[in-house]
């Protein structure tokens, strides 16, 4: 009962503070100068992406399908590397969410946190009680032993959560994570994810088509065109757009208005 | 609901935020997260319930056989044929139990059964690292590749007088044409457990973090166990045949009298009961060992995985 106390008055302090992050800026974690990718003689996927996400930022990365949000995803990852341009990213890479799952189907819930504990280098000792922790963390410490098809949608994207946190990476990489859940379990997602933000000070990079999801979750909305990709447009996110519906509305509407000019644009 | 709310602002139907958290759902105390989502995580989570021993998976083979042994029966008791060219259950029973009382049986089935499992052992030893190492790098899968596969089609019976000019009789004569059944299966089926693995899996190991032998131990293995197992049960199922090939072709010598010899003996007596009894014996000896070793691994491996829903076994 007390942490719940606890965390309940923690909250709006926290909440002034990422408000505060979002306009001074605290050092760059990520930092993006005229990043291109084109996969063999094809067309350009990206063409000159500059972005600068700050620690502990929250930023949603908005696009139209074939935008290259996934691709640049894989550029800050590490798992693919830029054709032009250059990045700068921490030295031992990003954690990273994916829209499936990608829970190893033979490890047990906790197995799997724990593969991700292991692989870090964490003692064998320590591992069963922090991977514990870290699904208690996402209010999944009673699955621990639960195998990956036994849980549903939701609570095995919050073991990926999970994983992705026992990596212990300042940054984490978000790919459409919640894209193939209910609206539910996607609104819980939703408070659950910027709770573990709140509590962790991640910097997230966080991609989706969904502009109601990107307002509601970022502190900064980047809008990516399409062929190729590049950052066209920002907005900042404000404290009020979270707690007054009407202003939100609003935002969310010229996001889409813009990113619906942009689809336009290939007509 | 929204439109009454914002009166002033025209906003497209698309930005009412429906799916936006409502601030109502944010000011939630933790303690009424933490209950919604247990209540969603019960709801949409099957509850496991553990089937109980199904008496019909035993009842249901045996009916079968009960039916196929009954049909034998008639056929034979309408007396097409004679009796002594085709047995009825009865009398192959009868040459069973007669080989039975002279240990003919036993020490046939028992040179088999060792044959077979050291064989087959060898095999798993030999076939594993080579399997892997053909499934991660990449110019040796090239290059021995299509030998490999082509080996699992040639007959591995048409090893044997290559073995017999080569080894004499002698069980080395054996065991290597078992070899040559069962080392190239187990290597096909690990290849291709290997080849099946999502390419996601690798994915996610990288970004965790794994070496390349941490990649091969935590997710190349445990990802292509099923394929590996299928190929293991496949093996031996290659060098059980091959290994009954060899004892009917080669006899004598330094060679022990296994299950093939039996056969082999049978026929050079012309005596359709011993010649039954054989083939009986063989068929009851690969069905035990498919029953007791690979159907339990095979299940486990695959239900805890979560693809025995919907199957039929």
């Amino acid at each position: 009962m007390t942490d719940t106390l606890t965390q309940a008055q923690v909250l709006p302090g926290t909440g002034a503070r990422r408000a505060g992050d979002g306009q001074r800026g605290g050092a760059p974690a990520v930092v993006l100068e005229n990043v291109g990718k084109r996969f063999g003689a094809g067309p350009a996927v990206l063409a000159d992406v500059n972005a600068t996400v700050r620690q502990g930022e929250f930023v949603a990365l908005l696009g139209a399908s074939g935008c290259g949000k996934s691709t640049l995803l894989n550029i800050i990852s590490g798992l693919d590397v830029p054709t032009s341009g250059a990045l700068e990213v921490p030295s031992d890479g990003a954690a990273f969410m994916f829209q499936d799952s990608s829970l190893f189907p033979w490890l047990s819930a906790g197995g799997n946190v724990e593969l991700a504990l292991k692989l870090r280098g964490v003692g064998r000792a320590e591992r069963k009680a922090r991977a514990r922790e870290l699904l208690e963390l996402v209010n999944l410490g009673h699955a621990a032993d639960k195998r990956p098809h036994e849980l549903s949608g939701g609570m095995r994207q919050r073991v990926a959560l999970a994983r992705s946190l026992a990596q212990d990476r300042a940054v984490l990489l978000m790919d459409e994570p919640f894209a193939a859940l209910d609206a539910i379990t996607r609104d819980l997602l939703h408070n659950e994810l910027e709770r573990v933000w709140q509590e962790t000070g991640r910097t997230i990079i966080f991609v989706t088509h969904n502009v109601r999801e990107a307002v509601r979750l970022g502190q900064r909305v980047l809008l990516l065109s399409s062929r190729p990709g590049t950052v066209v447009a920002q907005w900042q996110v404000s404290e009020e757009h979270r707690t007054d519906a009407a202003k939100a509305g609003e935002l969310t509407g010229r996001i889409t208005a813009r990113l619906r000019e942009e689809i336009r644009r290939h007509a | 609901m929204p439109d009454t709310a914002l009166p002033d602002t025209a906003l497209p139907d698309t930005a009412l935020p429906d799916t936006v958290t409502s601030p109502l759902l944010k000011g939630d105390s933790a303690e009424d997260m933490r209950s919604l989502e247990a209540g969603l995580d019960s709801l949409q989570s099957e509850t496991a319930h553990r089937r109980k021993l199904d008496l019909s998976r035993m009842l249901l083979p045996v009916a079968a056989l009960l039916v196929l042994v009954l049909a034998w029966q008639f056929y034979v008791s309408l007396g097409f044929r004679r009796r002594d060219q085709v047995p009825g259950p009865l009398d192959v029973l009868g040459s069973l139990g007669v080989l039975w009382q002279a240990g003919t049986a036993q020490e046939a089935i028992w040179t088999s059964l060792q044959r077979g499992f050291v064989g087959f052992a060898i095999s798993i030893v030999v076939a594993t690292p080579i399997g892997l190492l053909l499934s991660q790098v990449h110019f040796l899968r090239r290059a021995f590749g299509p030998l490999v596969s082509g080996l699992q089609v040639l007959p591995s019976v048409a090893w044997v007088p290559a073995a017999i000019i080569w080894f004499g009789l002698s069980d080395a004569t054996v065991y290597f044409v078992m070899f040559m059944g069962a080392i190239p299966s187990i290597i096909n089926g690990l290849i291709s457990g290997v080849d099946q693995i999502p390419p996601q899996y690798r994915r996610v190991g990288r970004i965790l973090g794994a070496s390349r032998w941490e990649m091969a131990l935590h997710v190349v293995l445990p990802a292509a166990l099923p394929g590996y197992v299928g190929g293991l049960k496949q093996g031996w199922a290659f060098s059980w045949r091959s290994l009954m090939a060899a004892e009917i072709i080669a006899m004598g010598g330094t060679l022990g009298f296994g299950l093939g010899s039996l056969l082999e003996q049978g026929r050079q007596l012309a005596d359709m009961g011993i010649v039954m009894s054989a083939i009986l014996v063989i068929l009851f000896v690969g069905i035990t060992v498919e029953l007791l070793v690979f159907a339990p691994v095979e299940k486990r491996l695959l239900r805890g995985r979560g693809l025995l829903a919907g199957s039929t076994r």
